[in-house]
């Protein structure tokens, strides 16, 4: 799964957030209505797609979409 | 000798704690807290009302019926009504149970369920009895310091009372168990007890909460429970099909512990399992511990999705962390 589709699944996953806002380089924790509950998503979700189960300092290490699938590509290298 | 489960009735206390209320308090939409837990609303005990309460509230004539012919009592739950004796003693005592029935208690939670049932079925097969009384009470909500949102929006109190007994069925349920301690350090309710008692100071914290807080405050790192569910139950239903020698697709319905709807739905994603097969009932319960996979069943059965011999995965997980996973052979309540 490369970043565009990463992206998608994200848009896909958080719909009350507008599809417009999910970019590659946003931070996510800025995003209005973040909450502890979609951090929890993310982590299902990388779980899912790459089968990396990420810790919390994992999530703390990183801000935007970006780094977060490099972080992942990272871990599966 | 076999097993099975051959009656289920439960008792929710009158409470309702709904999203609207706690929406009001926590100044939000009360469609945002739906959406988010995926519960609407939880059940919560009356002043005063401890688990043999809601344990004896779950029983129902058929059980009373049968008063004679159980051989054991066991009460399953994290709260006592006394350091000692048992709560089952005190139920037993209430119900005017005869002296044939033995009382024992374990004190697990939300794996609790399997726990039981294991230890029902593993004196059941080996001939220390005939038929068992399981009974699960959980007042969760009485560990729960009223700004601890996330709690209180998850956790349900609930009462519930399982028959188990000899069946000449050929289906044999094997089960799988397991801890990790670790887990001690993210879901926990640590203080009111001999290693920690609770003195002046926290009585004067925790004046305005009901009761003191004086059973204990539940501490809970969701993010660590949801990682030790999403990695752990995985292998557990590999092991459970192992056991039984079977595959994904000779499973009739599952029925996991009813911890979350996050955790259910990425279960369910993660395993593969169709969701007209994935059985979810806490939508107005809520997390109910040890309570909900009987539940759940009990109003899988209400809905008509058990038929008489369906194969039905049930894994439980949580507080320990502990995890524990069987299949069973469904057979018609009484």
């Amino acid at each position: 799964m490369d970043l565009a589709e990463f992206l998608e699944v994200l848009r896909e996953e958080f719909d009350e957030i507008p599809s417009e806002l999910i970019t590659e380089n946003i931070d996510f924790r800025s995003l209005e209505g973040w909450s502890s509950m979609h951090a929890l998503i993310l982590i299902a979700l990388v779980d899912n797609h790459f089968g990396v189960l990420l810790a919390g300092e994992d999530l703390k290490s990183v801000s935007t979409v970006a780094e977060l699938y490099n972080l992942v590509q990272n871990k599966l290298n | 000798m076999k097993t099975r489960i051959s009656h289920i009735s439960y008792h929710l206390p009158k409470n309702i704690l709904t999203n609207r209320e706690l929406a009001s308090i926590l100044k939000c939409q009360e469609k945002e807290l739906d959406k988010k837990f995926g519960i609407i609303s939880r059940h919560v005990r009356n002043e005063g009302e401890v688990g043999s309460d809601l344990a004896i509230a779950a029983i129902d004539n058929r059980i009373l019926e049968q008063k004679s012919e159980f051989d054991f009592l066991i009460y399953c739950s994290e709260s006592s009504d006394f350091v000692a004796p048992p709560t089952s003693v005190n139920i037993h005592r209430r119900l005017k149970f005869p002296n044939t029935c033995a009382c024992f208690d374990l004190p697990l939670g939300c794996s609790g369920f399997i726990y039981s049932f294991g230890v029902a079925s593993a004196l059941i097969s080996s001939g220390q009895a005939n038929k068992i009384l399981l009974l699960f009470a959980e007042i969760p909500t009485s560990v729960i310091h009223s700004e601890d949102y996330d709690l209180r929006a998850i956790f349900g109190d609930a009462g519930c009372a399982v028959i188990v007994e000899r069946t000449d069925s050929e289906f044999q349920s094997k089960f799988q168990y397991g801890t990790d301690s670790e887990g001690l350090k993210f879901l926990s309710v640590l203080d009111s007890r001999t290693k920690s008692p609770i003195n002046s100071n926290w009585l004067e914290k925790y004046k305005n909460e009901r009761d003191f807080l004086a059973f204990g405050r539940m501490e809970m790192n969701g993010l660590e429970v949801f990682r030790f569910s999403i990695e752990r139950v995985p292998t557990l239903f590999k092991q459970v099909l192992e056991k039984h020698d079977f595959t994904i697709e000779d499973i009739d319905l599952f029925v996991f512990h009813q911890a979350s709807s996050l955790i259910l739905r990425s279960l369910q994603k993660k395993l593969n399992i169709p969701k007209e097969k994935f059985f979810e009932y806490f939508e107005n319960i809520g997390n109910t511990v040890s309570c909900s996979i009987p539940i759940a069943l009990k109003e899988a059965e209400n809905q008509g999705k058990l038929k008489e011999g369906d194969k039905v995965m049930l894994l439980a997980f949580g507080i320990g962390f502990a995890w524990g996973g069987t299949i069973i052979e469904w057979k018609k309540l009484d």
